[in-house]
């Protein structure tokens, strides 16, 4: 039964027609398109799960197939499946998007039909992006995606929003349309614009090092690494609440899904005589985005730089497989490094919605995210310092919190590969602590210093909810990781020895 | 010599457009004081009857009649049909506009329909005196269109200004017309590709005629460096002609460069290609950067415009038929988003507002949020972003010139369209974001501009999502698969 209907289609588009429907059945009637989101929402969460349990985990094989021909003079296909890879990247999508809907619920007051119904277009358009098998429905959603995300940043940001969305927006379309041309010179050679086939075929070694250049521009601008990931704390600070949520637990990880669906398996010797380059940048990005970090005096600015360090880890992770291989001779330690990397994207999907979700929580109550501007909340809002507390924690890396998982992993490979890397990675552990506990102490702990803090009031039901659901999800996963990484298993597996056979 | 009579049937939708034409300039004087709209609709009547006898004899095979002067191919009717397509469209948005700008005349539409007639005969011209023939009823129409507002300052200097300029252009293609015809005897185009292939004509003085075409269609079409009149002429002029110009006539500028050098002068693709390429790269960086300090938006769109012709041009370039079969399918939906842009100006326009500032489309959003998002799609459909058409319209284009093997025009192709994108971004920002004191609700003025403009935007997204068929019409027509 469960294979019955086309579930993943499903997922696509139950979202973007509930987003049209709300957008025309929810003018002038706010809470109808508030509760017919949540609605749309939620079924898509509900419909999502067969994906997990329905899943058979001893096979790299694409699953939950679906293919019908779209463009037929050009081998275009309207193809969709998922592997171990993408299938809990789609479900951190689907249970994102319920607590987006429900984290706007009082806030955003202007026009509230066409906030949620981009949301709920732009989550359809997400999963896309994770399930799609043809590269043209891959960039189709890739960047039809941008549209919502400019309209919200640009509609219902911060001050300097208009700055913020049109450098979003012109950056990622500039990364992303290199890779346009990668695509259509593949299907010059090969005749298909599937990436089944793409991972099959054969390259030249110029042809595969411009190609993984191409790709490096696209994953590395929306990851973001250093140094184009300026963009990101621009749209994280003027972006409202549930844009940076989405922002952070999904849309970045599309950048890091990228490397594994296309770069590793595409490029292979490419990516193995240039995998010192995105080592490089994913260190730098480790230690000095870090120090960035803690230099910052507004809270999302903050959180935003820690993601583009967390995300270091994560392209850390993905690319020392070629040095383990050659210190060990095998593939196992490859496998723990691109398993915590896998693990990572999806602790910080948890992790950073959290902290974006907090800090919107303050941000609500007080109008700002200055640092300087709280102290001692705790004393007035103890349930909320509670979970902040611990997704702050998370956010560090204390083991029995998810965050410890994946660095744990990506740090012990990684000193397979190198002591240097190794080492390198492991300063995070003291940079993350520092710019978390201290930003922490200052905003929590202390004496209440200014009166609107003295008038805070603690977490309401619904906020409660959400911060509980989050906290559960955090903790679930680093206390028990195991049913995530067995799902992960097999389609990591195949990635290595797709990532470690010459295509020359 | 013996005097046959040629075979008429193929040329009945011309006929019937110049029988109508001429019927309704004479009817117009007697009847546009007591039904003011006859002449409006009898030009619409007589569009779909001719329309009704192209799709009637659908050419499935090439004729060739009037002694080797025109053809009739499925290239040719397919073509057609859209330019009747868009002309449709066109006239419509047209009678409220000028219904509302207080200059309601039937002479524009007989003027248009003869245009259209051009048009027709440009897409079948079979040698040089045809194709001269069609371009300039097509031209003289459109040069006594712009003029129209005979008190507007700016039309009248619009208009002086493409005469002048189209003449030249005019002259110049006329002028390679006969160093082709100098070279090889023949005026029928593939006799000239038979001469040209035989090695026999003078190589010094064909070359010589293929610049002076190429650089007499470059200056009808608006590639850049002969792209100075579009911006005046295209901000000049009343709306409802800049949405004539900018439409359908690009569809027919499409077909000659198709019948001159992919039908006519195949032989001498080294000396074009060079040529085109130059055109279609500055086209491409010229508009991309120019049309972002622009703050009339027809003036952008007259930029954007000179960027689409420079894509449509890739495809000319790989000069093979998958090509041109991309350029043709960048050509009719390039025509169908200009009717959309334009449309959604004179949707909005009211008398003595021509809506046709950046600015005055500051806080639409708020005015009225359902064509606010119509014209969100069109801005990123001419941006090139999916899921709207004018993405596969890019896509298709690049990927023949990725073909041909030209990657480096291909990449500067794509960051051209990243630059571009900041314009749109530009309007679109406009509409969402900024602020503006007065929301009250802005409606056009009637309910049939509404619809009419909301169905074309609509298209651009229903056809973005399902592209096959329109894609497969054009391939299908140039002959390939």
């Amino acid at each position: 039964m469960l294979s019955s209907y086309p579930i993943l289609s499903t997922l696509i588009w139950l979202p973007i027609i509930g987003g049209l429907l709300v957008l025309f059945a929810g003018r002038n009637n706010a809470s109808a398109a508030k509760w017919l989101s949540l609605g749309t929402a939620m079924l898509t969460f509900v419909l999502s799960l067969p994906l997990w349990f329905g899943f058979d985990t001893t096979t790299a094989s694409m699953q939950f197939v679906e293919k019908v021909s779209w463009i037929p003079s050009f081998n275009i296909y309207y193809h969709l499946g998922v592997d171990g890879l993408s299938m809990p990247l789609v479900l951190l999508t689907t249970f994102t998007q319920v607590l987006v809907i429900a984290s706007a619920w009082d806030v955003i007051k202007e026009r509230v039909e066409q906030y949620m119904g981009a949301f709920l277009i732009m989550g359809g358009m997400m999963t896309g992006v994770f399930v799609a098998l043809d590269s043209i429905l891959f960039y189709v959603f890739w960047e039809a995606l941008l549209i919502p995300m400019f309209i919200v940043i640009g509609k219902w940001g911060g001050p300097r929003r208009v700055y913020a969305t049109l450098k979003f927006f012109l950056y990622t379309f500039f990364g992303s349309v290199f890779m346009l041309v990668s695509f259509l010179y593949m299907y010059y050679q090969s005749g298909s614009f599937s990436i089944l086939d793409m991972h099959t075929m054969h390259l030249g070694m110029t042809a595969q090092t411009l190609i993984f250049l191409a790709f490096l521009i696209a994953f590395a601008v929306k990851i973001p690494m250093f140094p184009v990931h300026t963009w990101l704390p621009d749209a994280h600070v003027e972006a409202p609440t549930a844009g940076s949520v989405v922002l952070a637990a999904i849309m970045l990880k599309m950048g890091g899904y990228g490397f594994v669906r296309f770069s590793l398996p595409i490029t292979p010797d490419a990516s193995m005589q240039l995998d010192w380059l995105v080592i490089a940048l994913s260190l730098i990005a480790i230690v000095y985005i870090g120090v960035i970090a803690l230099v910052q005096s507004d809270m999302k600015k903050l959180v935003a730089y820690s993601s583009i360090s967390h995300m270091g880890f994560v392209t850390l992770g993905m690319f020392v497989l070629y040095d383990i291989l050659q210190n060990t001779g095998t593939l196992q330690g490859a496998q723990l490094g691109m398993e915590g990397a896998m693990v990572q994207m999806v602790s910080h999907g948890f992790i950073s919605g959290a902290m974006f979700l907090a800090i919107g929580v303050l941000y609500d109550r007080m109008h700002t995210r200055e640092i300087s501007a709280y102290s001692g909340v705790v004393n007035k809002m103890p349930w909320f310092v509670m979970f902040a507390v611990l997704f702050a924690m998370a956010n560090v890396g204390l083991p029995g919190t998810s965050g410890f998982v994946g660095e744990f992993m990506v740090i012990l490979s990684s000193f397979k590969a190198n002591l240097w890397y190794g080492a390198i990675a492991a300063l995070t552990l003291i940079i993350g602590a520092a710019y978390t506990l201290w930003m922490v102490k200052r905003v929590f702990f202390g004496p209440i210093t200014n009166e609107n803090v003295e008038n805070l009031k603690d977490l309401n039901k619904r906020e409660f909810a959400i911060m509980a659901t989050l906290a559960v999800a955090v903790v679930v996963l680093g206390v028990y990781p195991g049913p995530l990484m067995e799902v992960m298993h097999t389609s990591v597996e195949n990635l290595l020895i797709q990532a470690t056979t010459s295509k020359l | 010599m013996n005097f046959v009579i040629p075979a008429f049937a193929p040329a009945i939708p011309e006929m019937v457009l110049l029988a109508m034409a001429s019927f309704i300039l004479v009817a117009d004087t007697i009847w546009s004081k007591r039904y003011q709209f006859a002449t409006y609709y009898a030009t619409q009547i007589s569009l779909l009857v001719a329309g009704y006898f192209i799709m009637t004899s659908f050419a499935t095979t090439q004729v060739i009649t009037f002694d080797g002067s025109f053809v009739r191919d499925s290239f040719a009717d397919i073509l057609k049909l859209f330019i009747i397509l868009v002309s449709l469209g066109i006239f419509l948005f047209s009678k409220e506009y000028l219904l509302q700008q207080k200059f309601f005349s039937g002479e524009y539409f007989v003027l248009g329909l003869f245009g259209v007639l051009g048009m027709f005969v440009m897409v079948s011209a079979h040698n040089f005196i045809t194709l001269y023939l069609g371009l300039e009823i097509m031209s003289l129409s459109m040069y006594a269109m712009i003029a129209l507002r005979r008190d507007s300052g700016a039309a009248v200097e619009a208009a002086m200004k493409y005469f002048v300029l189209g003449a030249l252009a005019t002259g110049i293609l006329l002028y390679g017309f006969s160093m082709i015809y100098g070279a090889t005897g023949s005026i029928t185009l593939p006799e000239i590709a038979k001469i040209i292939d035989s090695g026999k004509a003078d190589t010094v003085v064909l070359s010589f005629g293929v610049v002076f075409i190429v650089i007499g269609l470059a200056f009808k079409l608006g590639a850049v460096p002969f792209h100075m009149w579009m911006p005046d002429v295209y901000h000049g002029a009343p709306t409802a002609v800049t949405l004539y110009l900018g439409t359908a006539p690009k569809i027919a500028g499409f077909a000659i460069l198709y019948r001159l050098l992919a039908e006519g002068m195949p032989g001498l693709v080294s000396d074009w290609q060079t040529l085109i390429i130059i055109l279609s790269v500055l086209s491409m960086i010229v508009s991309a950067f120019v049309a972002i300090v622009q703050e009339n938006l027809k003036r952008m769109l007259a930029y954007s415009g000179i960027g689409h012709v420079g894509f449509l041009l890739l495809g000319v370039l790989a000069a093979n038929p998958d090509g041109y079969a991309s350029a043709m399918f960048y050509s009719i939906v390039y025509a169908i988003t200009g009717v959309a842009g334009f449309g959604m100006i004179i949707a909005l326009s009211r008398t003595g507002n021509e809506f046709d500032k950046i600015a005055d489309f500051k806080g639409l959003n708020a005015r009225n949020p359902w064509l606010a998002f119509m014209m969100l799609i069109v801005m990123f459909s001419m941006a090139g972003i999916p899921p709207f058409i004018g993405f596969f319209a890019k896509v298709i284009v690049i990927e023949e010139v990725v073909k041909a093997g030209f990657i480096w025009i291909a990449v500067i192709a794509v960051i051209t369209a990243v630059i571009s994108a900041f314009y749109y971004l530009r309007v679109v920002k406009a509409i969402y974001f900024d602020k503006v004191e007065d929301e009250t609700p802005l409606t056009p003025v009637s309910s049939e501009l509404n619809w009419a403009v909301s169905l074309v935007s609509i298209a651009l997204l229903v056809l973005g999502l399902m592209p096959s068929s329109l894609i497969e019409l054009s391939y299908q027509s140039i002959g390939v698969q």
